[in-house]
């Protein structure tokens, strides 16, 4: 992975940086030991490192101003980090800038049952808001997989989603409005707990800008009431053909169930065998689960039988009870557990047009045997988001190059089939080189500009999202 | 001038060295610009692609509103924003395009439960200031690659961009539809109600308080679900009087604002807090009220000239006149925020050839 050639002025003037920034802070939010620093060297895209200048933990939107101001003032770049979970390197540091975690700032501000809002401040975890409201019967909808420990602001960064997307959205469509810090160190509120903008939709820009347009530090967030209850139903095919077709079936049936996910053989297997859940021996696995009181779910499950029986099932199992809705999940829920007892992996998240489900599986298939690899498919089918997930060797040499150009391959015919690169996790440095793939010259030009708004001296994350080529003079002004 | 595909209109936009008036079907523009020449999208019209299994529409942005309403209806699916007429309101003629929608933003009673235009929004093409093409979002309702223009394109009302082609994610229409009414209720015991309904797991997909008419909620599904839903919330509104079962027309008349259309006067729209709705109406010294979004969205009828926003003060949400002359039909912005919208406005139409001014607000 290629990173720009750290500035040499900045790195000179390392000492002078840390001297500032103490004078900003409390000792305890300052850190400068590299033994220290290193905890912030990577995100959860574990195969690229580097030691940070320095790495601050503030806990006001005060203190976050005041380190943006004396940032821009030196000329320092700021990488901003939530929890540090992004798969895609959106918070992987370069020697020459400040790590700005905002998890310290994990407060509840205000919750507001009868409005449906909560206001947090952003490095508090996504499952604890749901935390802070479900007393009262809320929940906060976006639910990624990470969501035990990662942070709304690094939600907002991605615009993450998570399995029940398909019915609630994803980040942006839940979230009223931010308070952001911009590099200038100007403190900008945007949107509020009200429903819609004033003027330009700015929060739909900001969210999911991957923290290149400012440091949000407090979020309003939709809250909305927990349903009566959800009850998963599992089938197996004898085909991934005719699993996406059921899918497509039940979309146009008019149901429209909270998640409908997606399990190919490779991953049926490997999940078995790991967490022996006792999924059917079949091609194709789909679980959708549906919500309401018991009668709503009942004859929603009905309705989805007879769709399913017409594509002939090898197996239906609807969960009875509690326990047995558990059972339904483990091998889903243990699925990338799994994967990391068959070695490294790495995890895509290329979109396809649910449409071409069956031939973009046929053509993993085709690819992955060429390179000599193996990969398992795990998905939310109702929206398209795939997860192939590509098994190699980190310890034999060359095997991670081989996995990361499979998976280029394979999101490269994600985009072709009218899809897209990234569903819910981002492009960071992952998936910049693959962007021009996606976006004409042009396209991609039009992204910059809001940059160059909101970040006239590029020191935001400026290394992400983009193709190096593409940033290279801006970066460089 | 009226281009019939994008290569004309980006060539037009080239070309052009004077301000144009950005139109769809001229049936819902609101605010002021300086005059210039009208450039009306209506040509960019046809359905590009239709996949009622992948729940995914993209259309020219002329298309009429009416012809893609009638598509979706064919496979039993529908936006799910549901885009209200305002030629009533506005006392216009013409036919509205889902390009001049996607411009406005605009989102009627369901917004509550399903979201605005722009989160059905998952691509758009544009034309910006400089002629060139550009495309952002796609076909897929789950993609985060890149900056997300298409937000920033829906509600931006002609001033960054010629839309070109809009795609959505669009949802199944219901099988049945249930609306309860609570008559006679002060507006903010309607909006305790409206929120009560809200916030219970009964998935209300409307909830509007239209003062001497009544507080109506809505449920919509599968006809045993809704029957078992309202049924609950009978139940549940009781402690605020008598629940009846009335006709689901009233949406529509909510959604396109009917009880204003005879009136005479300006029109505003508030987007606030909805507690925070009947104290501001109170100061608001208005002819008529309706309350939507269970009180998050309220429309005002003031006297001609009437300065709403110094009436009610320093509140938080915004005020939009929708109807009447003069200068600040939008809110004004915080400096800060200001700041970053023209910006943005330089950056994408740096010849100021766009509506220009329209989204201005008053000083």
């Amino acid at each position: 992975m290629e990173m720009p050639q750290p500035d040499p002025a900045i790195l000179a003037r390392r000492e002078r940086v840390h001297a500032r920034l103490a004078g900003l802070l409390p000792p305890d939010a300052l850190i400068t030991d590299p033994a220290e620093t290193r905890a912030y060297e990577c995100d959860a895209l574990t195969a690229y490192r580097c030691l940070p200048l320095a790495v601050v933990l503030p806990r006001t939107t005060e203190e976050v101003a005041a380190v943006m101001r004396a940032c821009h003032d030196e000329g320092v770049k700021v990488i901003p980090r939530g929890a540090g979970t992004s798969l895609a390197g959106g918070s992987l540091p370069t020697p020459d800038a400040v790590v700005l975690g905002v998890a310290r700032m994990n407060a509840v501000i205000e919750t507001d049952y009868t409005n449906r809002f909560i206001r947090v401040q952003a490095g508090r975890t996504n499952l604890s808001v749901t935390g802070a409201v479900e007393a009262e019967g809320f929940f906060y909808a976006p639910d990624p997989s990470s969501q035990l420990a990662c942070a709304i602001a690094g939600n907002i960064g991605m615009n993450s989603g998570g399995a029940h997307c398909l019915k609630y959205g994803v980040t942006t469509n839940n979230l009223l409005g931010v308070t952001m810090v911009t590099m200038a160190g100007e403190v900008v509120q945007v949107g509020g707990p009200f429903m819609d903008a004033p003027g330009l939709d700015l929060l739909g820009v900001i969210c999911g800008s991957e923290g290149q347009l400012g440091v949000v530090t407090e979020a309003w967030l939709r809250i909305l009431p927990k349903p009566e209850g959800a009850r998963p139903v599992l089938m197996g095919f004898a085909a991934n053909e005719v699993a996406g077709a059921c899918v497509a079936d039940i979309i146009k049936g008019g149901l429209l169930p909270v998640a409908i996910e997606f399990m190919d053989r490779p991953c049926i297997v490997a999940t078995e065998a790991f967490a022996k859940a006792g999924y059917p021996d079949c091609e194709a696995l789909l679980i959708v689960e549906v919500e309401g009181s018991p009668a709503e779910i009942d004859e929603q499950l009905a309705r989805i039988k007879a769709i399913a029986a017409r594509h002939d099932p090898v197996a239906y199992r609807e969960a009875a009870s509690e326990d047995e809705a558990k059972r339904i999940w483990l091998g889903r829920k243990s699925a990338f557990g799994a994967m990391g007892q068959m070695g490294d992996y790495i995890c895509l998240d290329g979109t396809i047009p649910v449409s071409e489900l069956a031939f973009v599986l046929r053509r993993i298939g085709e690819l992955t045997e060429g390179y000599g690899l193996r990969v398992a498919n795990v998905f939310h089918a109702g929206d398209g988001n795939m997860h192939p997930l590509i098994i190699f060797n980190a310890n034999q040499p060359g095997d991670l190059e081989k996995a990361e150009a499979l998976g280029a391959d394979i999101l490269k015919l994600c985009v072709e089939v009218g899809g897209c690169l990234t569903g819910e996790h981002g492009v960071g440095v992952e998936k910049r080189d693959l962007m021009s793939v996606q976006f004409s010259d042009d396209d991609m030009e039009a992204q910059l500009r809001v940059k160059d708004v909101f970040d006239p001296g590029w020191l935001l994350n400026p290394a992400k999202v983009f193709p190096l080529y593409v940033t290279a003079s801006r970066r460089a002004a | 001038m009226r281009p019939v595909d994008e290569a004309e209109l980006a060539g037009i936009v080239r070309g052009a060295n004077a301000p144009l008036i950005l139109r769809g079907g001229g049936t819902r523009g609101i605010g002021a610009a300086v005059p210039g020449e009208v450039l009306e999208t209506g040509g960019l019209s046809g359905v590009r692609l239709y996949e009622p299994g992948a729940l995914t529409l993209v259309v020219g942005a002329g298309t009429p509103l009416a012809e893609v309403e009638a598509l979706l209806a064919g496979e039993g699916q529908r936006l799910a924003f549901d885009p209200p007429d305002m030629r009533g309101l506005l006392g216009r003629e013409g036919v509205s395009t889902i390009g001049g929608v996607v411009a406005v933003n605009a989102s009627g009673p369901r917004r509550v439960q399903a979201g605005a235009c722009r989160d059905s929004l998952i691509g758009v093409r544009f034309v910006d200031g400089t002629g060139t093409v550009i495309r952002n979002g796609g076909r897929v309702m789950k993609n985060v690659t890149g900056i997300d223009l298409v937000k920033l394109m829906a509600g931006s009302h002609g001033t960054l961009g010629v839309i070109t082609e809009v795609a959505f994610k669009v949802l199944p229409a219901p099988e049945a539809v249930a609306t309860l009414c609570l008559a006679g209720l002060e507006d903010a015991r309607a909006v305790e109600a409206m929120a009560a309904a809200l916030g219970s797991p009964f998935d209300v997909t409307g909830a509007a308080h239209w003062p001497g008419r009544g507080t109506f909620v809505r449920v919509e599904g599968f006809a045993t679900s809704v029957r078992y839903r309202a049924g609950e919330l009978r139940r549940l509104l009781a402690r605020f009087g008598a629940v009846e079962e009335v006709g689901a027309e009233v949406w529509a008349a909510v959604r396109d604002v009917v009880p204003f259309h005879g009136l005479s006067g300006d029109v505003w729209r508030l987007s606030v807090k909805p507690s925070d709705a009947p104290g501001l109406v109170a100061r608001a010294g208005a002819e008529a009220v309706m309350y939507d979004w269970g009180g998050g969205l309220v429309w005002l009828a003031v006297a001609p000239g009437v300065d709403l926003r110094a009436r009610l003060g320093v509140f938080q949400g915004h005020a939009t006149r929708v109807r009447g002359e003069g200068p600040g039909a939008f809110h004004p912005e915080p400096a800060a925020v200001a700041a970053l919208s023209a910006g943005l406005r330089a950056k994408f139409d740096p010849r100021g050839l766009f509506n220009p001014g329209l989204m201005q607000g008053a000083a």
